[in-house]
């Protein structure tokens, strides 16, 4: 039993950290039919820019504010100098594209920052709570608290907020949103925006569990995407579920087969999943045209 | 002369001229060895550009294939006390097993999901290499005995150069003989559009599986003549970048022509090489330049060219 809930918690946390990437793909791919490779650097960027702000003397709340801001400077930037000249291009052609601005960043990130590994003290104290046998990380609650407040609050945005309505208006149809009086390049470039926000506050929430380095990027990227994939991409309940799934499995396969393929898990379910359900676990059917 | 002799011709007529070139221009060993890396490098982006540009299927995990023929070359010998050039077969033939065994689930998706599923793919046989220590020698990699043919030591950067231009050359001829038969009529039609290609009576899936596993041939081959050529190979072969830089090779080089994947080949072979002097700045160097082809040079440099020319010449 309390194996059980020590991995049940293990993988929650990592869950919700991939189900932030996975949502800021899903945000990112609603607005633009973008797949945004470089959404990992946001989770890097939230916890870099931190630790060296907070190593600076900056208090930890101030130093989390501006990584976010850094964060949200680097997607719209991405956006208007790299997605938005690139516009019409294929979707190969894009990816490859976000695939550069993520080396970029990375190279950025090493230049400015080091090739070290970092840590940032935990929020409220590294004693663990004891639950059913269970050690628990204060910090874990704080992942889990932060991503849900952050599913949350996008959802609210989304549906109660003239601004959301208009971000899922050019996500429905773009041509037509835009007929309507919409400005979908601002939509495009708030979506760019908070999209690398919440992966911000991700990277920022888990750096006192898991550390931080310039390149945690990428593989972060490519296990969000997968998660994004697993719940059926465009859907963001889809994502948030995709995300929790995998790091549940990744934990559980970790903890009772091996731990040496944890990273493979994620690649493994999603191959298994396609096969079975080429369109995700709640991906709609699409129809092609003739 | 039918339209796609004359193409094959002047395709072929261009590589043969480089071939032959090059070692005039540059004559040092080292240029000779990076050149040697160009050729087996678009050896494998000419697989895939047959996938990509003809069939209009992504892999974001063709290093997979590159790397299995990789190890197979070096694990051969090694294990199993196989020669070198066997070993090499055996793993384009698991290569190609593979990609027979997993193409037809995978290349039933479409777009982002077929891109994530080659995505894992690859990720899982880096994965493997990485993994299993005791096998492939785990990330330190793994060493590489001497080809020897007939009791003939294959060494040095001109022989190596030679081979290595020979079977990029081979290589070539198979795919301009592929996009013009039948089957590259197909591949070009299921590009278009699938079900218009299978109301007109194209075998859509079959199709499909049967570009994929040349792609991977392709790949294993060039995966195999690297660990030769470099008698050392590491997983990095094999991993998530590397499969990137062969689909960045197609795309900047031009979707769908030949000649593009050898210049993207060359492009991105080369560049690293001159972005060493940048010493800490090489990533993000290559970022910038990966990012400004893309957005400058969307249709790839050889078919951007070539319409240059196109416009010019009625003028």
């Amino acid at each position: 039993m309390a194996e059980l809930v020590q991995l049940l918690f293990a993988g929650l946390t990592t869950g919700a950290v991939y189900a932030l990437v996975a949502l800021g793909f899903t945000l990112i791919f609603q607005a633009s039919e973008v797949v945004n490779f470089a959404q990992g650097e946001f989770v890097m960027l939230g916890g870099m820019v931190t630790v060296f702000a907070y190593q600076a003397g900056l208090p930890l709340p101030l130093a989390a504010l501006l990584a976010v801001l850094v964060a949200v400077a680097t997607g719209v930037l991405l956006h208007r100098l790299a997605i938005e000249p690139a516009k019409g291009a294929t979707v190969v052609t894009l990816i490859i594209v976000t695939i550069g601005a993520s080396i970029l960043i990375r190279g950025l990130a090493q230049l400015v920052f080091d090739k070290q590994f970092h840590a940032l003290p935990a929020f409220s104290g590294d004693a663990p709570l004891r639950l059913l046998g269970a050690a628990i990380l204060p910090q874990s609650l704080w992942v889990l608290g932060g991503a849900a407040a952050i599913v949350f609050g996008l959802w609210l945005f989304m549906e109660r907020t003239l601004l959301g309505k208009a971000v899922r208006a050019t996500a429905a149809n773009r041509l037509a949103a835009e007929l309507v009086g919409i400005d979908t390049r601002l939509v495009l470039a708030l979506a760019f925006a908070v999209s690398a926000a919440i992966g911000a506050v991700g990277g920022i929430l888990v750096t006192p569990i898991t550390l931080t380095s310039y390149a945690v990027g990428t593989l972060l990227a490519l296990k969000g995407f997968a998660a994004a994939m697993l719940g059926g991409i465009g859907n963001p309940v889809g994502a948030v579920a995709g995300g929790l799934l995998l790091g549940l499995l990744e934990a559980f396969a970790a903890g009772w087969i091996s731990s040496t393929y944890k990273d493979g898990v994620a690649f493994l379910v999603i191959l298994l999943v396609l096969f079975a359900l080429p369109h995700g676990l709640l991906g709609r059917r699409a129809v092609e045209r003739v | 002369m039918s339209p796609g002799t004359r193409t094959k011709l002047v395709v072929l007529g261009a590589l043969g001229l480089a071939l032959v070139l090059v070692p005039f221009l540059l004559p040092s060993a080292f240029h000779l060895r990076v050149a040697a890396l160009v050729w087996i490098n678009a050896t494998a982006a000419l697989g895939l550009a047959l996938l990509m540009g003809l069939a209009g299927q992504v892999s974001l995990g063709h290093a997979g294939f590159f790397g299995i023929g990789a190890y197979a070359t070096a694990l051969g010998p090694k294990h199993l006390g196989l020669d070198p050039l066997l070993s090499m077969l055996l793993g384009v033939a698991a290569a190609a097993g593979l990609a027979l065994l997993v193409g037809r689930p995978i290349l039933r998706l479409k777009g982002h999901y077929l891109a994530v599923a080659t995505l894992g793919l690859g990720i899982l046989v880096h994965l493997v290499l990485v993994s299993e220590v005791a096998i492939t020698g785990g990330p330190d990699g793994v060493q590489v005995p001497r080809l020897v043919l007939f009791g003939w030591r294959v060494a040095g950067p001109e022989v190596w150069y030679a081979i290595t231009g020979i079977v990029l050359l081979l290589a070539a001829w198979i795919a301009l003989n592929l996009e013009d038969s039948s089957t590259g009529r197909a591949l070009r039609a299921l590009h278009d559009s699938e079900i218009a290609a299978s109301v007109a009576g194209v075998d859509v899936a079959r199709h499909k599986l049967v570009v994929f596993v040349i792609a991977a041939v392709y790949a294993a081959t060039a995966g195999g003549l690297l660990a030769l050529f470099n008698r050392f190979v590491t997983p990095d072969v094999a991993g998530f970048l590397r499969s990137i830089e062969l689909v960045t090779m197609v795309v900047i080089g031009g979707m769908g022509s030949i000649l593009g994947a050898v210049v993207g080949a060359a492009l991105l072979t080369v560049l690293p090489q001159a972005l060493t002097l940048f010493h800490d700045y090489e990533h993000a160097v290559l970022g910038l330049l990966i990012i400004l082809f893309m957005v400058f040079l969307r249709q790839g440099i050889v078919p951007g060219l070539a319409g240059l020319l196109v416009r010019r010449r009625p003028a």
